[in-house]
């Protein structure tokens, strides 16, 4: 351990699904409790509180938590950032510590959207009277949607996929199996939204949601809520040894948002951004993708994943098809990624998935991850990516022992 | 003929149905959208300038779980500019092919209580000899 580093001392997640007997700050609490008692801590510890959550962000829920767990009139703060909310939580009790305004941050993230059908898939209601008129930036009479193409989640992760596979030879086939693996790792995961594996027959045959992706290659919307306590170096050296031979070093955190690119002005770029924090994350932690033991990534559609095996550089350009075939990111590959089930099984609750995904990947450095555990794992990586566009990644290691 | 107004105003009518947008003066950047300034350079001078009719497919998807199931396609403009649109006349995804050829087509998407038509536009594709390999 050096000076500067941040360690994650206590990391929790709460199963997903769908939880009708429990309100956002249930959910929230469970998850913040019990990541104090696995850094053996309480609320009088922390410095800083972040919390990610989107659909209520303006109830400030960090205060809300706090009124049920703890009052200790520390700094808060409501953070909200697409799909990367949770791990914009991380990045701001981290940037805390980091700065020295405090030794130990708590950062959760959180997410209350029972079935509210699929995600970003919501359709605008109508106007009562009908009178075209321009309005807003591009002078639209009506409804842009469905008329001018699609720009809603499903389509555009679609979109993105097809980008990759016109260019690169991928078949719809290619990306069908990343569902099969995904859905096949969340069996061995009891924190799982969905633990029901499918056939790739039956994942190809499925409804379509939008070409190339089937139902069981979206996500679906779900409760939870995950959280991780980080303290400083110093603060590390000062905590329990069973607490700090537990402990997972931030090896990185990048951030990043998109940089102008023509297509992106259309149409969302989300493999630019994810290559340069990418690129980043390798340099800072002076790690490659070939250093890696487990990933996390953002497979909110299939077509997703496909793409940022390549955009994290864990296969050769335009290889991504070739590396599924593989079988390289199956959970006994040389590469696992996702073998929490990722956000197509696990669940996609948005503001907790950036936290849960370190949750996975600490428990996994941690050796101590049960069924699904990822033998040997010393080194993991986990991304978000949120529109449009947000994208976090973390590199994780384990300490030596 | 009754009165006809584009479902966006980056559509422009007439004898010859264009897509136009604005160009950044200092680097040539295209936006569809009122801008208040470049976000590629920072700029804040813009023209007005016409885009092809003709492009190439380079990203699609066929849009499901709904009554009217439609392609939705982003095309690279010849000579400059990407936009997105439906692919009309198409709905074999097998179809759809690297680079494949289109031509921009306008249609009346609706009529309102004063007669007015929404005009909006789609792509077809090319099928002849014109198209040249890119
Ligand atoms: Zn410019």
């Amino acid at each position: 351990m050096s000076a500067g580093d941040i360690w994650i001392v206590g990391a929790s997640m709460t199963p997903f699904g769908r939880f009708a007997d429990k309100d956002l700050v249930d959910l929230a609490a469970d998850a913040t409790l019990d990541a104090l008692r696995d850094a053996d801590m309480t609320m009088a510890n922390i410095g800083i509180l972040a919390l990610g959550n989107v659909y209520e962000a303006n109830s400030h829920n960090g205060q809300r938590l706090q009124k049920q767990i703890g009052q200790t009139g520390i700094p808060v703060y409501n953070v909200v950032n697409a799909c990367a909310t949770g791990a914009s939580a991380v990045r701001i009790a981290m940037l805390a510590v980091a700065a020295g305004e405090t030794e130990v941050g708590l950062a959760v993230g959180v997410e209350k959207m029972g079935k509210m059908g699929m995600i970003g898939g919501a359709a605008a209601a109508r106007a009562e009277k009908k009178v075209y008129g321009p309005r807003g930036r591009y002078g639209a009479v009506m409804k842009s949607e469905g008329l001018l193409g699609t720009g809603l989640m499903p389509g555009v992760f679609a979109q993105a996929g097809t980008e990759y596979a016109l260019a690169n030879g991928v078949t719809a086939t290619q990306f069908a199996k990343v569902a099969q693996k995904n859905h096949a790792h969340s069996v061995l995961n009891p924190l799982a939204q969905y633990r029901k594996e499918f056939s790739l027959d039956e994942i190809v045959s499925a409804e379509m949601i939008s070409y190339p992706n089937t139902l069981p290659m979206c996500c679906p919307t779900g409760d939870g809520a995950a959280a991780v306590v980080l303290v400083s170096d110093q603060k590390l050296r000062t905590l329990d040894p069973d607490v700090r031979r537990r402990a997972v070093k931030i090896s990185a955190s990048i951030m990043t948002s998109d940089p102008w690119t023509e297509s992106d002005q259309v149409q969302p770029d989300v493999n630019t951004l994810t290559r340069m924090a990418a690129d980043a994350a390798y340099e800072t932690a002076g790690l490659g993708p070939a250093d890696l033991d487990i990933v996390e990534l953002h497979d909110c559609f299939a077509t997703a994943e496909l793409l940022h095996y390549d955009n994290l550089r864990l296969c050769e350009p335009g290889g991504a098809g070739d590396f599924i075939d593989s079988g390289r990111p199956w959970r006994d590959g040389d590469t696992p990624v996702n073998v929490s089930g990722g956000l197509l099984s696990k669940g996609h609750p948005l503001g907790a998935t950036g936290v849960a995904n370190l949750f996975e990947v600490v428990t996994h450095l941690r050796g101590e991850a049960g069924d699904r555990q990822v033998e040997g794992a010393r080194v993991g990586l986990t991304h978000v990516i949120g529109l449009a566009s947000a994208c976090a990644v973390h590199i994780l290691e384990a300490p030596a022992r | 003929m009754p009165r006809q107004i584009p479902v966006v105003e980056y559509l422009a009518l007439g004898d010859d149905p264009h897509l136009t947008s604005h160009a950044c003066r200092s680097c040539g950047a295209l936006y569809f959208d009122r801008r208040n300034a470049c976000a590629k350079c920072f700029a804040t001078d813009f023209d007005t300038t016409h885009l092809a009719n003709r492009g190439r497919v380079r990203a699609f998807t066929i849009v499901g779980r709904i009554k009217r199931p439609f392609v939705s396609v982003v095309v690279d403009l010849e000579g400059g500019g990407v936009v997105k649109a439906n692919l009309l006349g198409v709905d074999d995804p097998d179809a759809i092919t690297p680079g494949m050829p289109v031509e921009l087509a306008t249609f009346v998407a609706g009529t309102d209580d004063e007669g007015t038509e929404a005009i909006a536009f789609g792509y077809r594709p090319r099928s002849d000899r014109e198209a040249q390999p890119a």
